[in-house]
């Protein structure tokens, strides 16, 4: 009997229980690990990039420096301001964390490899993503300092315009795919055509809207070049400047998941998922799973990789110019793309570029 | 709907806060991001080398005044000793002089790979910052095999400097120089003409050349206003006539005359004149005989009062001197560019974002010590 099939007899405690258990199992097994290896490839990564080492003495090349990192911040003090708001500013690391890992939640990584299938997978995206926001609005008020409110202040401003073009240009998917669900969509990319089939090659309007999303999600995210809410340089660390030992190890774990989510979604969205050209759809057992796993988080990893080589490259955008950046450009080209998209759909019968131009021959 | 009440927020940004470049503190009073008001309180690196001077022999006072700017230690060394030499009637050799000329200038490119390197960092790309170290720590190498010292070098002496190059350091030198000018093409290309750096530093806090004389600012950052003043030039000292060089000065390529890319830009220029300097020192030093210092045991000035200036990498650096004729000076007082540069600072921030008052303060290059000595 299935897992789901039997635990819908049982009484709401006992559901409750295994469904407690099952979240901590898989942040404990899954989420925190991948956050760490996030970190790991964070600091090599910088490290080549800036002609130093980064972290090597830890594990094999360095590899357990993020376990070394997490049970000396386990261990540290847990520091609370005197004239902290203390109900919230303990809260508001936990809303961070389950903001992002309840993302994972509808994040396919295989054919059959889904936490929850949701029918309505991208709106719960962009709803449980902007549970992020909060937690860094809250940390950055109750922290009472004045520059981890500014930080606070500004990571309301800039997710919540970003989540904009970054919801629109879902939409543009979702037009193309017919579906809100990620496997969904991620099965409407397969296809014997090879990368031709990946929405991202579909036609003009969704090669733009891929570069609109990433850079949207990279904004909310809360990355160089738009780290706005930490701008260390500005805002000393912005809304996580008071916080110490585990609160501030779940902020971090937080973000470098979400570098990681950011490159999950745009490979789900727009390049084929757990797609690899020349492979059937459904391939059989357990190798097939793992095969499309392996493609899965090859392509996330390092698309990854590429998030981290645009921190260490560019200088940080002035607040300003962020929201200058969002309004003046990012929304009005993610409405462009929409009506575009649609409008494609209408004059080709959703036919993408490749399918037409292999229709000529 | 109620009145909402709406104040102004008063700021503490310092003294310790990672981009006020040592202990300043500036208390802004800001709307939101915007800043109405930014005073600057200084004082929290005061050490009163002044007053430690009039209790010092002339050349007892050296190793003081390497504390006076720590960032370009030699280039403060080199300023007392001028000042000294000039008007105690002090000659200094030939070789001395050279060497004098080369290593103010690697600790000028030193000083300068720190200024730009942070204004990078500050701006948010830490790569460049650790492009520009990495380069400075070759210039502290080799500055470290002339004196032993990598940051208070105490290199120079009153009529002369402390040791001759070793064997083998001249051609290590020019290694270097021939090996930071492409290093300097690859800076350029990752960040000084990046796009959003030049959003971020062009037409931000314009000095006007009006306002750059009025404010008595020095160094590169009188000439990021488009002024063409260098005492290496204008009031020489040394054998700086003999050298070929350009003295740069702000264009506003990418917005106004005076603005921060201006004043980054610049520096980013006088680093290539200085490996330029360095060079043709280098073939004069290889020229050159003899000793490297004339050592004197007691030196007096005349009685009087004297000061002389020279070129540091935050500009004019003056010593102003009074002297009753015996062993120890009366009275001394230091004049640095910082101290100058942090006068317009109240001006320049009003009206700016705090992102980038961090812009002025790294543009400006403030080296704190400098500021309270």
């Amino acid at each position: 009997m299935d897992l789901s099939t039997w635990l819908i007899h049982k009484s709401l405690w006992i559901q409750a229980a295994y469904m407690l258990l099952f979240a901590l199992v898989f942040i404990l097994a899954f989420a925190t690990p991948l956050a760490g290896v996030l970190t790991y490839l964070e600091r090599r990564v910088s490290g080549k990039i800036q002609s130093r080492v980064g972290p090597n003495r830890v594990g094999p090349g360095g590899f357990l420096q993020w376990v070394a990192d997490a049970v000396k911040l386990l261990t540290k003090e847990d520091v609370i301001p005197g004239d902290a708001d203390k109900p919230l500013f303990r809260l508001a690391p936990y809303l961070v964390a389950m903001g992002t890992f309840l993302v994972l939640a509808v994040i396919p990584f295989g054919q059959r490899l889904v936490t929850s299938d949701l029918n309505v997978g991208v709106v719960y995206l962009i709803a449980v993503s902007g549970l992020v926001v909060v937690g860094i609005l809250m940390s950055g008020w109750a922290s009472n300092n004045k520059w981890s409110l500014l930080g606070g202040i500004r990571a309301a401003a800039q997710v919540i315009s970003y989540e904009i073009p970054t919801g629109l240009s879902l939409i543009t998917v979702v037009l193309l795919a017919g579906s809100l669900s990620l496997s969904g969509i991620v099965v409407e990319q397969s296809g014997g055509l090879g990368i031709f089939r990946w929405f991202i090659f579909h036609n003009l309007f969704s090669f733009m809207a891929f570069f609109l999303f990433f850079t949207s999600a990279i904004a909310e995210n809360n990355r160089i070049p738009f780290d706005m809410p930490e701008a260390e340089s500005e805002l000393v660390s912005g809304y996580n400047t008071e916080y110490s030992g585990i609160r501030f190890a779940i902020f971090f774990l937080a973000e470098f998941a979400m570098v990681w989510i950011v490159a999950a979604i745009s490979t789900t969205l727009f390049l084929g998922g757990w797609n690899f050209p020349g492979v059937p759809v459904d391939p059989q057992g357990f190798a097939g799973a793992a095969y499309g796993t392996v493609t899965f988080l090859i392509k996330s990893f390092a698309l990854s990789i590429f998030i981290l080589q645009i921190r260490w490259t560019l200088p940080r955008v002035r607040v300003d110019q962020l929201m200058a950046i969002c309004w003046k450009y990012l929304v009005p080209l993610s409405f462009i793309n929409v009506v575009g998209t649609a409008v494609w759909l209408v004059l080709f019968k959703g036919e993408g570029i490749y399918d037409l131009i292999a229709g000529i021959f | 709907m109620a009145e909402v009440k709406t104040d102004l927020m008063t700021l503490n940004m310092g003294p310790v806060h990672p981009s006020t470049h040592g202990v300043i503190r500036f208390v802004l009073q800001t709307d939101g991001e915007i800043i109405h008001r930014c005073v600057p309180d200084i004082g929290y690196l005061h050490r009163s080398i002044e007053k430690i001077a009039e209790n010092l022999e002339y050349y007892q006072f050296m190793p003081f005044t390497d504390r006076v700017d720590y960032v370009a230690a030699i280039n403060a060394n080199l300023g007392w000793a001028v000042a000294v030499e000039r008007f105690g009637g002090i000659e200094v050799p030939e070789r001395g002089e050279w060497l004098r000329i080369i290593s103010a200038e690697l600790v000028r490119i030193g000083s300068h790979l720190v200024a730009v390197g942070s204004n990078s960092g500050d701006m948010g790309a830490v790569t460049p910052f650790l492009h520009a170290l990495r380069e400075r720590e070759v210039t502290n190498d080799l500055i470290e095999e002339l004196c032993g010292a990598r940051l208070t070098h105490n290199y120079i002496r009153i009529g002369g400097v402390s040791f001759d190059a070793p064997t083998g350091w001249i051609d290590k030198c020019k290694r270097f120089l021939d090996n930071f000018e492409p290093a300097l093409d690859e800076f350029d290309r990752l960040l000084t003409f990046n796009k959003i750096f030049r959003h971020r530093l062009g037409n931000v806090a314009v000095i006007t050349e009006r306002d750059a004389k009025d404010f008595g600012l020095v160094g590169p950052n009188l000439r990021g206003s488009g002024v063409r003043w260098d005492c290496r030039k204008d009031d020489t000292y040394g054998l700086y006539p003999e050298m070929k060089f350009e003295v740069p000065v702000g264009e506003g390529l990418m917005g106004t005359v005076g603005d921060c890319w201006d004043r980054f830009w610049l520096r980013i220029q006088e680093m290539r004149q200085s490996v330029h300097i360095i060079r043709q020192a280098l073939d004069r030093l290889e020229a050159a005989t003899g000793s490297v210092w004339n050592e004197k045991r007691v030196i007096k000035l005349p009685e009087g009062e004297y000061y002389v200036r020279t070129e540091s990498a935050r500009g004019e650096m003056g010593y102003y001197i009074v002297s009753d004729g015996g062993k120890l000076p009366v009275r001394v007082k230091i004049r640095t560019g910082s101290f100058s540069a942090m006068s317009i600072i109240e001006k320049l921030a009003r009206g700016v974002m705090i992102a980038d008052l961090v812009a002025i303060i790294a543009s400006l290059d403030i080296v704190a010590p400098e500021i309270d000595r």
